[in-house]
């Protein structure tokens, strides 16, 4: 009993891990394609301000004044780096009308490229940048009592090695849910942005720009891009390596179609498929009572096929925001 | 589309703009060089003679071409009916598993001249099935179709992964591939047709397959462009709801555009896994299932346009290893952010210049025509 709660636990633990990355782009997409501005550049973003924030945590990680807050001057530069991103994916498609979806691929195109070609370049080490030290990324924090409550039963470890015992970019991750809902459904900001998805002609109609709308969407998209590559790079692991979202971005996508682009939805879907993943890497070679060993490759691809029978309508229906994809154009 | 814009002369919309477009792509490529701190034009020295020096490169530069025009002809075809096919790579993975299963079961028994052929209708067959679910879908469900195709890369990654690792791997060996083909299943190379250019193929494994793309290309004109069915499938680019209006069937005329387009993506799959590897391995696409996404793009989904853009494709994959080897500042994967900025020019920024060039070239409308 004591066992197979330690066990569910951890495999818990890892889920909440493994999601993180999941919940904050998938949270990004959702503010893009609410706005009616598809993002398919999800996972170039996420990949990018990875290496923006392992490169700057390595450039300042033995300054002595900067040293101490290299962890949050790496998630400034993440940042900085996925608005730039959003940004010139607004620059295309929303003021020069181009095509999203391409514009989304290049995005990714670009930061395949740049990021290991620049890594070359300034750490010389394959695309790779230098391991940090702890002192340079986001670390574990236990919340008070986690030891103290460790050796009670069930609650000890659920209290210390669930709740507790995580970075603060992972509590950060389940706080943007809750702040995403409220900005959505409960801000003026949020009404005219989901009204912008549905129906702009409407939105200018009230003498709002549709433009700069959709520009803000997807800058608070860039922003939680950022945290997504920081968590990937600085808190996850101790640097970054060439590759490193290795499709998460495009799972976020997934969890965003599953969730129907609603941001409560969304945390669940993140969850069940960061389940899914830890599921597999705990499965690798072992057998199942009654059904014999799961190929790994089976609950990787999970996901993915939920999410294109979901798309097919065979469970629900995800229908996306009415404009999305349509670059705006205003009467002549 | 280009009504509030005026009308720019043909030279110019279909020379010029695209010109200018790839050129800025590359100049950003050059500023990115010289930030690292190298010369631009020692790269591209040591990129073109890289490419072009020798019979060998261009051997290189050629089969790299030739995966290219498949390709980009398949995102082109998709293109002309409104479909953004962006499973290419997909395809390509799951087409090189009808390929191998052709090569694999005939290579001991009958001649290149039986297997290939039978390689290249089980890519085409593959291929295209791997097209039909998320054609089927669109279609019929209203699925989105670049969410399902990019969905559909993954389930043939993991797909074709389980199979190589489980099922396809040659017993008593680590690495996830197949058993080597025997001389039944390999493609002559154009050693001959380096050779009326005075020039040795070495060892580039250029092959008949770039014959058959070039044919390809030529089909996909001919198709687009000279039959009923091309008509109708650039009806329904131009317009789904007119298309629908004028008869056309929508759900006929996507699945089969798809079914085209993944078939002719799994083609390329026999220009690599029969044409070079000799085998069918473990992420063999690498990537040209993308590429063909700049093809298409920067060859404005035109045959002729994308013969071209792929050869310059190939010149850069070619060039590029060859400038990754002897600069060590720069990498190879110069070229996917070479291969993103002309997505991102000759793409999603393609009109960004249109204003300047109708302001220079602009026909002057007569005043019967101002009535707009």
């Amino acid at each position: 009993m004591e066992a197979t709660v330690t066990d569910l636990v951890l495999i818990l633990a890892s889920t909440v891990r493994l999601s993180v990355p999941l919940i904050f782009t998938a949270l990004a997409g959702l503010y893009a394609e609410r706005s009616g501005v598809f993002d398919i550049g999800l996972e170039g973003k996420m990949l990018f301000s990875a290496f923006a924030a392992a490169s700057m945590a390595a450039a300042v990680a033995q300054s002595p004044t900067f040293g101490p807050y290299a962890a949050w001057l790496g998630l400034l530069a993440a940042i900085v780096t996925s608005i730039v991103l959003s940004l010139l994916h607004g620059y295309a498609s929303i003021s020069q009308r181009g095509n999203q979806i391409i514009s989304g691929v290049a995005i990714n195109f670009i930061a395949s490229g740049l990021t290991i070609q620049l890594g070359n370049a300034w750490f010389g080490q394959g695309g790779r940048t230098p391991q940090l030290p702890n002192s340079a990324r986001f670390t574990e924090i236990a919340l008070p009592f986690a030891d103290a409550l460790r050796p009670v039963p069930i609650i000890g470890p659920i209290y210390a090695s669930l709740i507790s015992g995580h970075n603060v970019l992972v509590y950060i991750a389940f706080l943007a849910v809750p702040f995403t809902w409220w900005v959505l459904y409960r801000t003026r900001f949020g009404l005219r942005l989901r009204a912008v998805g549905e129906n702009p002609g409407a939105v200018d109609t009230a003498g709002i720009s549709v433009s700069w709308l959709r520009y803000r969407a997807l800058i608070c998209g860039g922003v939680l891009g950022g945290f997504a590559g920081t968590y990937l790079s600085i808190a996850q692991s101790a640097g970054f390596i060439r590759e490193m979202s290795a499709g998460k971005g495009f799972i976020a996508l997934a969890a965003l179609v599953f969730a129907k682009w609603r941001p409560v939805p969304v945390l669940f879907t993140c969850l069940l498929f960061g389940f899914l993943d830890a599921v597999a890497i705990r499965l690798q070679g072992t057998a199942l009572p009654g059904i014999g060993e799961v190929p790994v490759q089976f609950i990787q691809a999970l996901p993915y096929v939920l999410t294109v029978v979901l798309l097919a309508g065979f469970i629900g229906h995800a229908t996306p925001p009415k404009a999305g994809g349509v670059p705006y154009v205003k009467e002549r | 589309m280009s009504a509030p814009y005026g009308q720019l002369p043909r030279w110019v919309e279909f020379g010029l703009l695209p010109l200018v477009n790839v050129v800025v792509a590359f100049l950003v490529s050059g500023l990115v060089v010289l930030f690292i701190g190298v010369s631009p034009l020692e790269a591209v020295g040591y990129l073109v003679s890289g490419a072009l020096g020798s019979g060998e490169g261009l051997g290189f530069t050629l089969y790299y071409a030739t995966s290219f025009m498949f390709t980009g002809l398949a995102v082109a075809v998709a293109f002309h009916a409104g479909l953004f096919n962006i499973g290419g790579e997909g395809q390509v993975y799951v087409g090189g598993l009808g390929a191998g299963l052709a090569a694999l079961a005939l290579d001991r028994y009958a001649p290149w001249f039986v297997t290939v052929p039978a390689a290249c209708i089980g890519a085409f067959a593959f291929g295209a099935a791997w097209a039909f679910i998320p054609a089927w879908l669109q279609a019929k469900r209203g699925s989105h179709i670049v969410i399902t195709t990019i969905m559909f890369n993954f389930i043939a990654a993991a797909l074709m992964v389980y199979l190589l690792v489980n099922v396809m791997k040659q017993p008593g060996t680590m690495s996830p591939q197949t058993r080597l083909f025997a001389e039944g299943a390999a493609i002559p190379r154009l050693g001959w047709l380096m050779q009326l250019f005075g020039m040795k193929l070495g060892t580039a494994p250029l092959n008949l397959m770039f014959l058959v793309a070039l044919v390809a290309a030529f089909l996909v004109w001919l198709l687009v462009w000279r039959t009923r069915f091309g008509y109708e499938i650039r009806t329904m680019g131009t317009s789904p709801t007119a298309a629908v209006y004028a008869g056309i069937p929508y759900v006929r005329t996507v699945v089969i555009t798809m079914l085209i387009s993944g078939g002719l993506a799994g083609l390329m799959a026999v220009n690599v896994v029969l044409g070079d590897h000799g085998k069918l391995q473990i992420e063999f696409p690498s990537g040209a299932g993308f590429v063909g996404i700049a093809v298409a793009l920067m060859g404005r989904s035109h045959p002729a346009g994308i013969v071209i853009a792929a050869i310059l494709f190939g010149i850069l994959y070619q060039g590029g290893a060859e400038l990754a080897f002897w600069v060590p500042n720069i990498s190879r994967e110069m070229i996917i952010l070479i291969q993103g900025l002309v997505v991102l020019f000759a793409g999603a920024l393609e009109n960004m210049f249109r204003p300047a060039m109708v302001r220079l070239f602009a026909r002057r409308p007569r005043a019967a025509h101002r009535t707009a």
